[in-house]
């Protein structure tokens, strides 16, 4: 084949953009704080940087079944702050999820008028499937918001991937990339800049990578593998809540979404001789009602007490609950219904078996993230965040993510106006030292040609955290001693970054993506080793300190990299209830 | 998950500036096999199963399969997009079909 990329730092073509607001991600938060920034002002110019297309990119790729947060009538903005904190084990940053839950049900109605298609009861209510939750027909839910998204003029930049941000002194004024079409570098400044690159897939071995074809068979996209988390790291930014994890009941052998069908269609989970698991063995921590951690905690522990297998008892339900049930796969992992097929299984006779995922680091589900004030800026000056990469929200789901990106982008907005950004200044030689970074595991392969791919990378680091920082396999335990381990081989694995090759672009992008897991995984272990309790079983499990102490934890823990040291360097926050 | 390609059916988006399945997966795994000018999967082991290649396909030249470690030959499950709608068949191990038919956008 021929080669129609530069595989030095010296043959690289630069491209060099300037632009008022610069999203990196144009996932669901990105898409919205592009849409409202242009809405604000519409003489501003708003630039997309999405790794990949914007019409399919991210968690919203192969669509929704449900919106998990939307207020109903009867609810309140208060009563879903508390029962998000509930649902979070106590610690959560109200200001912002008070904020964010205003804004919820406009992101929401804003997409049905587009196009998506929003289920409605007799009532021509939207229909529900839980307290909070409302069932779609969102399989095409991101094609329609890309298409706003460029109704409403913005530059969208597609296949050009972040690997850094631009400094000026210590303000963030843009980020730098590379296209993985052309292999060009990307010069990206702006007046303030939206990081809205979702969580971290891929971080933990998956229990079905079995060397067969089915590495990527996780619940999250595992093409979100935590850049923005990295780059924020890496620019001295505070992160908070890494150590709350989130790992969901799944469908067995095939990651497919089970805990919120449960609760929608009343279907139990229960265990190998039959028994209500959450009703007969959780009552004292809310039975059916009890805290998502505790649910998908709970068929591990069932497992591990000899009484596993477990399932979801689909077995009570009629015909047209089945056809729902299927057709609710359809919009959000269609596959699992072909999963089905292929083992003709009749779920009215067969429940689904299920079992726990993979760990991830994902702050639309919990709290891990960057640290951000209420205007979702965070502690570096012209940097905000939205999404799934933002901390101290925890249960934000599609919604929720989608009014934080408006949020980021009034935010931006009043930063730019305040007039704190008159000019630019960018040392150019950072700029050089990003490229000869993003492009070395070409130069390696050109001058040496033998080293790491980044596939091997990737395992080991899977399989490191996996066995030592409480992956699927350890049913999520671990130890201060076992975590040091994974510390220890951190460190290795970040000083052997350097024997990375790649072949083509794609492989450059992947050995990127391997530096910055290795980045996120660092501070994870640092997050997971400092909170000496155990406040969320399964997500969380310090078999060294197996009790919830909140004389000492019912706060953030938080961190920050030292870039003199280059150490992580841990706090913490106090947590302050705005809603009783 | 690989997604497969019908070499029949595929012809390579020849009007496209980039094959269509190329541009829209959100994992780079689809590229044009210079040679046989059609659709290819560089890395099987990394497909997330997000069908949007299926979906966005115009000949129905892809169709995803299951890694048979986790699931019986011959089940297929084909979607077929509508302007508004959806209609998907699935085929069940033992040749049960099934078809599911629903409004995708307003
Ligand atoms: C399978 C699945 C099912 C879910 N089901 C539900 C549900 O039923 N109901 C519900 O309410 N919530 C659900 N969620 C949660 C919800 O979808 C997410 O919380 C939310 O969509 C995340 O939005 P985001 O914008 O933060 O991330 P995303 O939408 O994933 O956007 C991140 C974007 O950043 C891009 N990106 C990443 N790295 C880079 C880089 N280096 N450079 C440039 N671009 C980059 C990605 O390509 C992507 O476009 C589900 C999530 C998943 C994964
Ligand atoms: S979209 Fe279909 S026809 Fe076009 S290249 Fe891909 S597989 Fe072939
Ligand atoms: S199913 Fe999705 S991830 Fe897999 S090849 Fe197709 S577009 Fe890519």
């Amino acid at each position: 084949m021929g080669k129609n990329y530069p595989t030095t730092p010296q043959e690289v073509q630069e491209m060099q953009i300037e632009t008022d607001i610069l999203i990196i991600g144009a996932g669901n938060a990105g898409c919205y704080a592009a849409i409202e920034a242009k809405r604000q002002d519409p003489s501003l110019r708003v630039t997309l940087m999405e790794k990949a297309h914007i019409d399919r990119s991210g968690c919203l790729a192969g669509g929704m079944d449900a919106i998990n947060t939307y207020i109903k009538k009867g609810e309140t903005v208060d009563s879903l702050v508390k029962w998000s904190r509930e649902q979070a084990g106590g610690l959560q940053r109200d200001d912002l999820y008070k904020t964010m839950a205003e804004l919820l049900n406009q992101s929401i109605e804003e997409w049905e008028e587009w196009g998506l298609p929003v289920k409605k009861g007799e009532n021509g209510e939207y229909l529900a499937r839980g307290r909070w939750d409302i069932a779609i027909h969102g399989s095409e839910m991101k094609v329609i918001l890309a298409e706003k998204v460029r109704e409403y003029g913005c530059e969208i930049l597609n296949r050009v991937v972040a690997t850094n941000f631009i400094m000026d002194g210590d303000r963030v004024v843009g980020a730098m990339g590379f296209n993985i079409r052309e292999g060009k570098f990307y010069v990206i400044k702006a007046k303030a800049t939206i990081v809205a690159t979702g969580g971290a897939g891929g971080i933990y071995k998956p229990y079905t990578n079995d060397g067969t074809d089915s590495h990527h068979q996780i619940w999250y996209s595992p093409f979100n593998v935590g850049t923005g988390y990295a780059m924020g790291i890496r620019a001295g930014a505070e992160m908070t809540t890494f150590e709350m994890r989130w790992c969901a009941v799944r469908t067995k052998d095939f990651n497919g979404p089970i805990d919120t069908i449960s609760v929608g269609y009343n279907a139990a989970m229960i265990n190998a001789r039959g028994e209500k698991i959450l009703a007969e063995r959780y009552a004292h921590l809310g039975g059916d009602k009890a805290p998502r951690y505790i649910r998908a905690n709970a068929p591990m522990e069932e497992w591990l007490a000899g009484r596993g297998p477990c399932y979801v008892d689909t077995t009570h339900m009629t015909p047209d609950q089945i056809k729902d049930l299927k057709t609710d796969y359809l919009n959000e992992r269609p596959s699992f219904v072909l999963f089905l097929a292929s083992r003709n299984q009749d779920i009215s006779r067969d429940p689904i078996e299920i079992y726990g995922s993979d760990p991830y680091i994902v702050g639309g589900h919990t709290a891990s993230g960057y640290w951000i004030d209420v205007k979702r800026g965070t502690t570096v000056p012209g940097l905000f965040a939205c999404g799934d990469v933002a901390g101290g929200t925890p249960n934000k789901f599609v919604g929720g993510c989608a009014a934080e990106g408006m949020l980021s982008a009034r935010g931006a907005i009043d930063y730019i106006k305040s007039g704190m950004v008159s000019r630019i200044n960018v040392d150019e030689s950072l700029v050089e030292k990003e490229k000869n970074r993003v492009f070395q595991p070409f130069v390696r392969q050109l001058n040496v040609g033998d080293g790491i791919t980044p596939l091997e990378m990737e395992e080991r680091l899977q399989r490191l955290m996996d066995e030592y920082a409480g992956g699927v396999h350890q049913f999520y335990r671990m130890n201060r001693e076992r975590l040091e381990y994974a510390l220890k081989n951190i460190a290795i694995l970040k000083e052997q970054a350097k024997f990375l090759v790649a072949t083509d672009l794609h492989e450059l992008m992947r050995c990127n993506e391997v530096i910055d897991m290795i980045d996120v995984a660092e501070v994870l272990c640092h997050h997971l080793l400092y909170r000496e309790e155990t406040r969320w079983p399964g997500w969380q499990t310090r078999m060294d300190f197996p009790e919830k102490n909140d004389d000492k934890f019912n706060c953030f823990v938080n961190s920050r990299k030292n870039l003199e040291t280059g150490n992580i360097e841990m706090f913490t926050r106090p947590m302050e209830k705005l809603v009783d | 998950m690989p997604p497969k390609v019908d070499l029949q059916k595929c012809d390579g988006c020849k009007g496209e500036k980039e094959p269509l399945c190329v541009a829209i997966c959100p994992g780079d795994l689809l590229m044009l096999n210079e040679e046989t000018v059609k659709a290819a999967c560089r890395s099987t082991r990394d497909c997330w199963d997000c069908m949007s290649c299926i979906k966005v396909c115009p000949q129905g030249a892809l169709e995803t399969k299951l890694p048979y470690q986790l699931g019986y030959h011959p089940a297929r499950l084909i979607p077929l997009m509508g302007g508004k709608r959806v209609s998907w068949t699935c085929v069940s191990q033992d040749g049960k079909v099934e078809r599911f038919n629903y409004k995708n956008r307003n």
